[in-house]
């Protein structure tokens, strides 16, 4: 036994290619520890800052869409009714906003759908005193540039979201008249939206969206109205 | 969750948002080698079949990924599926067509470093597709990748028996020509309504 | 992209920093990484902000090219060169997200995409793997500056055409009617080719009069 190790020993050059190849991985080990070391540090370091900048564009967001509301707090439906967000893991988000005397002004839900080129992202606010979408924001869009994207910047078109009506029906299932698109100086009803003129599929995208989206969310809002107005608002910021 | 069609998807990654033209995803070979035509094709037929695969690989990764949530983990590891399939392909290809691997072989390396390919990867997570939709969306992606390279091989092959001032050739005529050919492709973008 | 041949004389820091900046200027001269600098270049912040991004991760990933490039073997220097790019990358990713969502959104997943930046891995393979850690940052530097410069170029001929505003500022009168197309794709090559046109003809120009 013991002379073959001896003799199996010399025969070196093989395992000397094995140890490069060791090396190799052991090179590409260290290596990746590192780096995931690196990745892991720096998404811990930044992820405090960046959830702050995230909740701090949502609110943003949300008081643009409802004018006056000052704090806000977010429920989730759950088998119709509206319940605390942290209830209802990964559901669509309610985000109620109220003013300084804890009133409830409004509610702002996102909504999406197929643009002119991409997917479109926005955000309403609905006001169930007024029972009428009182603003709306385009979170996300690829509309063309000079265009389509003026559903963001047009004020003519933007005026359409000042007091755009959506009322509930009267069984409380649905929405009275649906929220349909009129041509640029055509608008004659409180639920017509204007469209831009040379950005129609663009301003019909906006229209489908908020269409769609408020013909769920208006009677679940409206059917909830109790809850909406009894919750708490979020401290402070 | 995505609900746009599996043809849907393939004419939006192949015409309207065409991943050269409109997205500048693959700017360097679509400027490297977009002068012949034939050598066109065989990039871009390259180009496909690695973003097919590389697709099919970044699916699997990303739900592995979510299941032991580690999303800051997506970038490195595509990075490296990508560069071992461009590998794996390279060897495949070798061993089982060595006409085709000739015809291919000086492209394959080069795919590593082009941005479509990861591109592919990055949007399919963003855009949450289902497996299907992954597949026709990176078909359609290599798709539009092979026809903005044969559109501008095809342009490129015809300016050589142009008589060109000496100033204007070269990189700064094929962007000329691609802005042109990016401003004809703007043309397909209502068709995904 | 491995074109850079080392010099025969002993090279200092400030000609390796300079000879990226304009010489061999990464996007006008050698015609690399171009996809970013037409992608995200439709304004002055954009551009400025991927500039920088692209030359952190260049000069970082330099850096530790260099410093262990004594370590790594011959054959998987190429995969690790992209697993240091990769983890740059992704650090860079999050600290734009920390500074500012605002220019995260509006270079989505192209700040994900300078990993394939050929700049970057080129810097890697033709200089940093043969050089000592000073001369490749500055070498890096350069480059990186370089990069930027090439961005704000394109990024301020259109903003200033396409919205009529340089980094936000209105300098065209109200009566300006934007050029729609500079923020368009299309704009991008125009620009660009518009630039490469203009250094082709000063390049001829100074041959010609030599």
């Amino acid at each position: 036994m013991a002379t073959e190790n001896t003799t199996t020993a010399p025969a070196t050059p093989a395992p000397a290619a094995g140890t490069s190849g060791a090396k190799m991985i052991m090179t590409m080990g260290g290596l990746g520890l590192v780096c995931g070391v690196l990745i892991v540090a720096a998404f811990q370091l930044t992820l405090p800052r960046i959830e702050k900048n995230k909740a701090a564009a949502l609110e943003k967001a949300i008081f643009e869409v409802i004018p006056g509301a000052t704090t806000k707090t977010v429920l989730s439906e759950k088998d119709g009714r509206l319940v605390p967000a942290s209830d209802v893991p990964g559901g669509m988000h309610y985000y109620a906003g109220y003013d300084d005397q804890h009133h409830l002004v409004g509610v702002a839900v996102e909504a999406s759908g197929q643009g002119f080129a991409d997917l479109l992202k926005v955000l309403y606010g609905y006001s169930p005193d007024d029972g009428a979408v009182v603003g709306m924001k385009v979170l996300e869009s690829h509309e063309t540039p000079g265009l389509g994207s003026k559903i963001e910047s047009d004020p003519s078109f933007r005026a359409n979201f000042e007091a755009l009506a959506v009322r509930v029906d009267d069984a409380g299932t649905g929405i009275r008249n649906p929220v349909t698109l009129a041509k640029h100086g055509e608008k004659t009803q409180a639920w017509e939206i204007e469209a831009i003129t040379g950005a129609t599929i663009s301003s019909r995208a906006v229209t489908d969206i908020l269409h769609s989206s408020t013909a769920h969310t208006v009677p679940v809002i409206m059917s909830n109205l109790q809850t909406l107005q009894s919750s708490q608002p979020e401290g402070g910021q | 969750m995505n609900t746009a069609s599996p043809l849907q998807i393939f004419i939006d990654a192949c015409l309207i948002n065409n991943f050269v033209l409109s997205l500048f995803l693959g700017i360097c070979p679509f400027l490297g080698v977009s002068n012949k035509t034939d050598t066109a094709v065989r990039m871009g037929v390259a180009v496909t079949f690695v973003m097919l695969v590389s697709s099919l690989c970044a699916f699997g990764i990303h739900k592995a990924l979510l299941i032991i949530n580690a999303p800051y983990l997506h970038l490195i590891s595509y990075i490296v599926v990508i560069a071992s399939a461009v590998q794996l392909v390279e060897m495949f290809i070798k061993k089982f067509s060595p006409a085709l691997f000739r015809a291919l072989g000086i492209f394959l390396p080069l795919i590593t470093t082009n941005c479509a390919v990861l591109g592919v990867a990055l949007f399919q997570t963003s855009r949450e597709y289902s497996f299907v939709q992954a597949l026709f969306f990176a078909l359609g992606a290599g798709a539009g990748f092979t026809l903005a390279l044969l559109l501008m091989s095809g342009i490129r092959e015809r300016l050589e028996l142009a008589d060109v001032s000496s100033v204007v050739k070269g990189a700064a005529l094929t962007l000329m020509i691609a802005g042109v050919l990016s401003l004809a492709f703007m043309g397909f973008a209502g068709m995904g309504r | 992209m491995s074109e850079h041949a080392s010099p025969a004389s002993e090279p200092t820091s400030m000609d390796a920093f300079l000879k990226g900046l304009w010489k061999e200027n990464p996007v006008f001269v050698m015609l690399l990484g171009m996809c970013p600098v037409l992608a995200v270049t439709n304004s002055v912040v954009n551009g400025i902000a991927m500039g920088l991004a692209s030359a952190f991760v260049l000069v970082m990933s330099s850096m530790i090219v260099s410093l262990v490039r004594k370590l790594i073997p011959n054959e998987i220097r190429i995969a690790a060169f992209i697993l240091i790019i990769a983890t740059f990358v992704t650090v860079v990713d999050y600290l734009i997200q920390a500074i500012s969502l605002d220019i995260y959104k509006a270079l989505g997943a192209f700040i994900a995409l300078i990993v394939v930046n050929c700049n970057i891995l080129g810097r890697a393979e033709a200089f940093a793997s043969k050089n000592p850690v000073g001369l490749s940052i500055a070498d890096a530097a350069g480059v990186g500056f370089g990069f930027t410069i090439a961005c704000l170029a394109l990024g301020s001929v259109r903003e200033v055409l396409g919205n009529g505003t340089f980094a936000g500022i209105r300098v065209l009168g109200p009566s300006f009617e934007p050029w729609t197309i500079m923020a368009l794709p299309g704009g991008a090559f125009f620009v660009l080719g518009g630039w490469l046109l203009l250094f082709a003809w000063m390049r001829e120009r100074k041959a010609a009069r030599a």
